[in-house]
């Protein structure tokens, strides 16, 4: 029997707040185990949590992002249950009352267009870590994680294949970074992925059972992971067996899930409103306020990026995967007015360069002015297209403008027709052997002779000039 | 220097800054009474004195700069619940044994600014978990008035400490009457402030929506003294209200003539002592007598008070004590196998019997499928005594009930009695539900001579209308005055 996978997606993504949600310690990461800590988030007794107001505007920023309904009031709700990393016993999280509801994002797959829809987003605390001793049966605990602001992405369950499901966390985790209140990087945690799967026979309305995946730190691994759990539960279904609900873990060295707890043992989390915590309430002008401060998303932006540039799709995609990247190229298409031809340089030769040495635009070397100079030095012939290959390779070593570059190494293009005549001549001569093939009917060997001038003249001869010289040449007795 | 015991902290004041005494004298003074006395007494569970010397010491030198705190050189004792930097705080539990806070409540900081001095902390039920300091782990207090009676409580060290003359006057807290209950059954006058009115930043928390702090005070006027010193909005605190604060003092001596006191038929109800049903009918002639008009008025849902009280109480400390885990800080017991056995070995032996029903009682009301039949329909009827005051107050300016439905009872006569021991509080609670201001004055005495307290309310952050009546009614009540034999 046919089956169809049902997946749902949970995202936390830690907010780039330079505070914490309940106290003013900073949130950044990899410090000194609890050095970034105080009272408050170490849950001493006593201590009180007072709302840090960033995190409700980085949490309406997504959430119009991706067309929630924002909730004129929300609160705080208390989610109870032991664990060390929790010291105080419960995280603060939103429960019945979230921020927002009712959103979507479109993803494309194949050409077509789906819509996912998003349940809810709320904010709540991240807990602390534990660091495990590799020769003692001890544990040990570091807060410094410990109640920096996250925000929970509860999709519906819309997503019918692996492919939909990553290509959803892509786009979500593309918004976050666009909208700049979540770094994305997946191997820290910032930004994080729990999996609900169930199978269901194709056709059939009802869900199936379902187990909920985690421990997914990369969008390889969920796709890893959602596929052999698809795989999984369909063994289990074809031998005529029952899907148990659970939650299982991956375990990427072993490229398996496996068996964390069965649903006896999931825990009741006795969810109630946050006695120390007053609702928040949101007007129509706090809504607007952060509405204009929205960037233009990826999706617009291609969009435009495709109908104002006259780009091809996957260009546009590529363009605008970040907003410092697409900020790059049409800096450098402004200036030099050639979009197409930015689009070209950027896609291939400056994102070649970066990825070889995993560096990021912001780090390029190659400024988006010098790239529009040497696309305008192109255009008005007073470099090849061929030797503009070179000098941007050293145009991104050195940092330099191609104008110094040209200069320093005596890369002007030769343009005179008088000069290159000569070379032409000398070349044809040289070569009688070509020759004769050539005019026997061997066409093919005009790019032969094109290439022996440009090595003469060091790659310094305007080609379009060396067509018509050899053409005409050639010709001619 | 017999005659300090009869002095406010107005007075007192008043012979520091004119250099007639030293704080240092006056601390040593109270400890030389708490080492006297408090054997017997027991309203310490620790007695500072090094600390309380240095700061008094300080203090003197303050008051020679010409410095003048409201509470400069005043010997104060701490309701053992207020997180104090450096000094062990325990809540009475055994689980915060060797806690050390690394941070100042809020109100400790007040306090400091104010130039008290701490005299130590103050012995209560465990985490704030009784209605007679029965439940301490370091001991049951006494009450002065007869040593074979409890203080009532929860913060019963606290109204002992100021009836025995341990201290000036001190700090307790109150969830559900206990400030005022061990007030009235101490003779002493007890204040719990609007919620919100008083930073809760830092006091240990038993059930968040409903704790409040406030002073225990040999008169009005010092009631008026110490809430000037501790009210006031707190940045630190959400629930924290950010208005002005009046000075209270201003409202003494002036007078109620013309104010409509509200009697609330629902609270004279059958099980009262009948001299303490005596004694409410001497307090409404002293109200008339200043020429205030008393009218019957009506709490339509007070019946379901202590009901929605142990349900939101508990629920609400069960997530508040989850955090006494072992893992950070307090007691853990050693040789636990693993994770699991250490949360309950800490626990177990940890958290005292009432303590651990309560939590029990709040985790029930709280687990899946039985939240709406309890937090929820609790929170709603709690809407509803709420706005049974907030009508209550278009009729009548304050309302007066008894404090307590009985003076002091015996040591160990109700720790049996679960649900008798919560009746204790049947007149105090629907205040904290609320979330409106009281206070328990000395309004005489049973036959037997265990003092009783009338309880004035008011409407939310009216704090000076209570100073007002209770003063008023201090003055012209004409109550005996009697000490404690000890």
């Amino acid at each position: 029997m046919p089956y169809e996978p049902v997946i749902g997606l949970e995202v936390h993504a830690q907010l780039l707040t330079e505070t914490k949600i309940f106290c003013s310690c900073s949130t950044q990461f990899g410090a000194e185990p609890n050095s970034h800590t105080c009272p408050v988030c170490m849950g001493m007794p006593g201590v009180l949590p007072v709302l840090n107001r960033k995190v409700v505007e980085y949490t309406m920023k997504m959430a119009l992002a991706t067309h929630c309904r924002i909730n004129e009031a929300c609160n705080f709700a208390r989610k109870n249950y032991f664990y060390p990393d929790l010291p105080k016993g419960y995280q603060i999280s939103q429960y019945a009352q979230p921020l927002s509801e009712h959103g979507y994002v479109d993803i494309e797959l194949d050409g077509g267009k789906k819509r996912i829809g998003i349940t809810r987003i709320h904010m709540e605390e991240d807990a602390g870590k534990l660091l495990h001793d590799e020769h003692l049966p001890s544990s040990y605990v570091d807060l410094n994680r410990t109640g920096v602001p996250l925000i929970e992405i509860v999709s519906e369950p819309d997503m019918r294949s692996t492919d939909e499901a990553v290509a959803y966390l892509k786009r979500l985790h593309e918004i976050l970074v666009y909208l700049e209140i979540c770094d994305g990087n997946m191997e820290e945690g910032s930004f994080r992925c729990d999996a609900n799967v169930s199978l269901r026979p194709r056709g059939e309305m009802m869900f199936g059972t379902r187990t909920e995946l985690k421990n997914m730190n990369s969008f390889r691994n969920v796709q890893r992971a959602l596929d052999y759990e698809i795989k999984r539960q369909q063994c289990i279904l074809e031998s005529g067996q029952d899907v148990i609900q659970e939650t299982r873990l991956w375990d990427d060295s072993k490229g398996e899930t496996q068996s964390m707890r069965g649903k006896e043992e999931a825990h009741d989390y006795r969810y109630f409103p946050d006695p120390d915590l007053v609702p928040i309430v949101i007007d129509n002008a706090w809504t607007e306020e952060m509405k204009k401060s929205l960037p233009e998303l990826p999706l617009e932006k291609r969009e435009r990026f495709i109908r104002d540039y006259q780009i091809p799709p996957y260009d546009a995609g590529v363009l605008t995967s970040s907003r410092a990247l697409a900020g790059y190229f049409e800096e450098v298409a402004r200036l030099s007015g050639k979009p197409k031809i930015a689009s070209n340089w950027v896609m291939g030769d400056v994102l070649r360069f970066l990825n070889e040495e995993k560096r990021d635009i912001k780090e390029c070397p190659v400024l988006p002015g010098s790239l529009a100079e040497m696309i305008q030095l192109i255009e008005d012939g007073t470099i090849s297209g061929k030797m503009a290959k070179d000098i941007i390779v050293e145009m991104y070593r050195t940092g330099k403008s191609p104008q110094a570059v040209i200069e320093e190494k005596g890369m002007i293009q030769i343009t005179d027709e008088g000069t290159l005549e000569k070379t032409v001549a000398e070349v044809i001569a040289a070569n009688p052997t070509q020759l004769a093939q050539y005019r026997g009917g061997k066409e093919k060997l005009f790019g032969y002779f094109v290439g022996q001038v440009m090595k003469a003249t060091q790659g310094k001869a305007n080609p379009q000039l060396i067509n018509e010289l050899l053409k005409e040449m050639l010709a001619k007795e | 220097m017999e005659d300090i015991l009869e002095l406010t902290i107005a007075q007192i004041r008043e012979l520091l800054q004119k250099r007639k005494i030293s704080s240092v004298e006056l601390t040593n003074y109270f400890l030389e009474r708490i080492k006297r006395f408090d054997g017997d007494i027991s309203s310490y569970i620790k007695v500072t004195e090094e600390y309380a010397l240095k700061m008094a010491g300080d203090a003197d030198k303050k008051i020679a700069d010409g410095e003048n705190g409201q509470l400069l050189g005043i010997p104060l004792g701490i309701k053992d619940i207020y997180c104090t930097k450096g000094i062990e705080t325990t809540c009475a539990s055994r689980i915060l044994k060797g806690f050390i806070p690394p941070y100042d409540a809020t109100i400790i900081r007040r306090l400091k600014d104010e130039g008290y001095v701490h005299l130590g902390r103050l012995n209560m039920d465990e985490f704030a978990m009784g209605s007679s300091t029965e439940t301490s782990y370091f001991g049951i207090t006494r009450n002065p008035w007869d040593l074979e009676r409890i203080p009532g409580g929860s913060s019963g060290g606290s109204a002992a400490a100021v009836a025995a003359d341990e201290c000036i006057a001190s700090i307790g807290s109150d969830t559900g009457g206990s400030i005022r209950q061990p007030a009235a059954l101490c003779g002493v006058v007890g204040m719990k402030p609007t919620y919100g009115r008083v930073s809760r930043f830092g006091l240990i928390a038993f059930a968040s929506s409903l704790d409040q702090i406030g002073p225990f005070t040999k008169d009005v006027e010092d009631c008026a003294i110490m809430m000037n010193a501790i009210a006031g909005y707190d940045p630190r605190e959400s629930t924290s209200v950010p208005l002005n604060v009046p000075d209270y003092t201003e409202f003494i001596s002036r007078g109620i003539g013309g104010w409509k006191v509200g009697i609330p038929k629902e609270y004279f109800i059958e099980g009262i002592h009948p001299d303490i049903e005596k004694a409410m009918q001497r307090a409404i002639t002293t109200v008339e007598g200043l020429g205030a008009t008393c009218v019957e008025i009506s709490l339509p849902h007070t019946e379901y008070c202590l009901a929605v009280y142990y349900i939101i109480a508990p629920a609400e400390a069960s997530s508040n004590l989850a955090r006494y885990d072992g893992v950070k800080y307090g007691f853990r017991p050693q040789g636990s196998i693993d994770l699991l056995d250490m949360y309950k070995k800490t626990r177990s032996a940890g958290f005292g019997a009432e303590v651990k029903r309560r939590i029990m009682i709040g985790t029930y009301a709280l687990s899946s499928g039985y939240y709406d039949a309890y937090y929820k329909k609790a929170s709603q009827v709690r809407a509803l005594i709420k706005r049974d005051f907030t009508e209550a107050f278009t009729l009548c300016d304050a309302i007066l009930t008894p404090t307590s439905p009985t003076p002091a009872f015996k040591i160990g006569e109700k720790m049996d009695d679960p649900l008798q021991m919560y009746l204790s509080d049947i007149f105090t609670i629907s205040t904290n539900l609320a979330g409106i201001p009281g206070i328990s004055v000395p309004c005489g005495f049973t036959k037997d001579g265990l003092p009783i307290g009338a309880q004035f309310l008011a409407g939310h952050f009216e704090e000076g209308k209570l100073i007002q009546i209770a003063s008023a009614f201090e003055k012209y009540a004409n109550i005996e005055k009697r000490r404690p034999a000890l």
